[in-house]
């Protein structure tokens, strides 16, 4: 191994290496060194492949153990979990029965006199919008504030305005329009809007509400997009109204019931007209606020929608 | 115990859904099908907080459904329609993340993101001790 040592050396004198390979060649020249020579190379490289090859088998057999490993330890944490849980609901009390501590005094309340105090004949709208409004208001909160960062994220600015260091984002191609789907929507449409504010105003009356009404109410507008493209429909909600509307509506929920609080903590009745039950226009404020929140929820959901697909409103 | 179990089958399978979801949020590699795994999480716990509210005999807590007066609870209904409404928003954001993720590393895969990751932390520093 010394001739590959020497010229292998980091010796960057131009003579010394002229005469390594000087004396090289004369040693090429006698024919039972230099086989070996060559040979010792091959050998000496190929084993540097086993070697490198060896450890690469240990290194995927280790990643393909570790792998192994924590696909058995998640399915065992799972399934100590779920025996957990299920030794705990034989706890629980009996599924069903009205003398159940989750109904006490607090519901009984609620059915009893969610009528003359809230004015609705739904009384879970009662619950959620009169007696529990904060707890909405702290809902519709996080509905704004997830479109907000999911503005901040997918949001893409025409190229002037295009922010240093954000990638290029995805744009799907609008699909060509489809006559089909646009006779579709011609009917469709009208009737899921129409049904929406149905929804919406009769919260306080039967089953629906708010959050119902307004996810049917974004379903319409979504079609309506689907359906007669993007020009279309960027007359019917813009970012500027979308901004407008959904900032306004919290506004007015929050300032209500802020209202609600001023004069309940300092002692000045309120008396909102609570209507005849079962009417319409009853139960004082809970059908604005019904308004108020469906119009969060329908401008959240088309939203959503618009800026997964093409990153803006 | 058996009896009991199937007494409260509704809140046995909510149990095993949300058993169900934890395992595909843990086993899949794929970043969508984490985020499905939460939405089975996330439907558990609503069959089990709307069941624990039921009332044998009572119907929808509706002054004008009801004939004789007997009602099912209605604060977990209200709880639960919190819940669904928070359960969407943070669906959404875990889907705008996932997108913003795929334009990074152009990948779905979390391992493969993890790798990329650590392997442009550790090239720096590799490349000095040669």
């Amino acid at each position: 191994m010394a001739d590959l040592r020497r010229l292998f050396s980091l010796n960057s004198n131009d003579s010394s290496l002229d005469e390594a390979l000087k004396r090289d060649l004369e040693e090429d020249q006698h024919p039972e060194d230099s086989p070996l020579s060559a040979r010792e190379v091959s050998m000496h490289a190929s084993a540097i492949r086993r070697e490198e090859a060896s450890m690469q088998r240990r290194e995927e057999k280790a990643w393909v153990l570790s792998r192994r490993a924590y696909q058995v330890l998640s399915v065992l944490t799972a399934l100590i979990i779920i025996s957990v849980l299920l030794l705990n609901i034989l706890d629980l009390p009996l599924f069903g029965e009205a003398d159940n501590p989750t109904n006490n005094e607090v519901s009984a309340r609620y059915l009893e006199y969610g009528l003359e105090e809230g004015g609705a004949v739904n009384l879970v709208a009662d619950v959620i919008l009169d007696y529990r409004a904060f707890d909405t208001l702290g809902e519709s909160n996080v509905l704004f504030a997830a479109a907000c960062t999911v503005i901040l994220l997918l949001r893409r600015f025409s190229d002037a305005e295009q922010v240093h260091g954000m990638p290029e984002p995805l744009l799907l191609e609008e699909a060509p329009s489809d006559p089909l789907l646009m006779a579709a929507a011609r009917l469709l449409v009208p009737v899921l809007l129409l049904f929406g504010c149905c929804i919406i105003l009769n919260g306080h009356l039967g089953p629906g509400g708010g959050f119902a009404g307004g996810a049917v109410l974004g379903s319409g507008l979504i079609l309506y997009l689907n359906a007669f493209g993007d020009q279309r429909a960027s007359r019917v909600l813009t970012f500027r109204s979308f901004r407008i509307l959904s900032a306004s509506a919290l506004m007015f929920y929050a300032l209500s019931k802020a209202f609600s609080f001023f004069c309940g903590a300092n002692g000045i009745p309120l008396d909102l007209p609570l209507g005849t039950p079962g009417s319409i226009l009853s139960a004082g404020l809970i059908l604005p606020l019904n308004m108020a929140v469906g119009l969060v929820v329908c401008c959240t959901v088309y939203a959503f929608f618009t800026l997964f697909r093409k990153g803006e409103i | 115990m058996w009896q009991e179990l199937w007494n409260d089958r509704v809140e046995v399978a909510a149990i095993i859904l949300f058993g169900i979801g934890l395992t595909t949020l843990l086993l899949n590699r794929n970043l969508i099908r984490k985020i499905i795994g939460f939405s089975f999480m996330d439907s558990a716990i609503f069959l089990f907080l709307a069941a624990e509210g039921y009332i044998a005999g009572g119907t929808a807590p509706i002054r004008t459904f009801s004939s004789d007066g007997t009602m099912v609870n209605p604060i977990p209904a209200g709880l639960v329609l919190t819940g669904i409404v928070v359960s969407v928003s943070v669906t959404a954001l875990m889907l705008a993340l996932t997108v913003r993720l795929y334009q990074r590393y152009h990948t779905l895969d979390f391992d493969e993101i993890c790798r990329l990751e650590r392997e442009k932390r550790q090239d720096p520093p590799g490349k000095e001790g040669f």
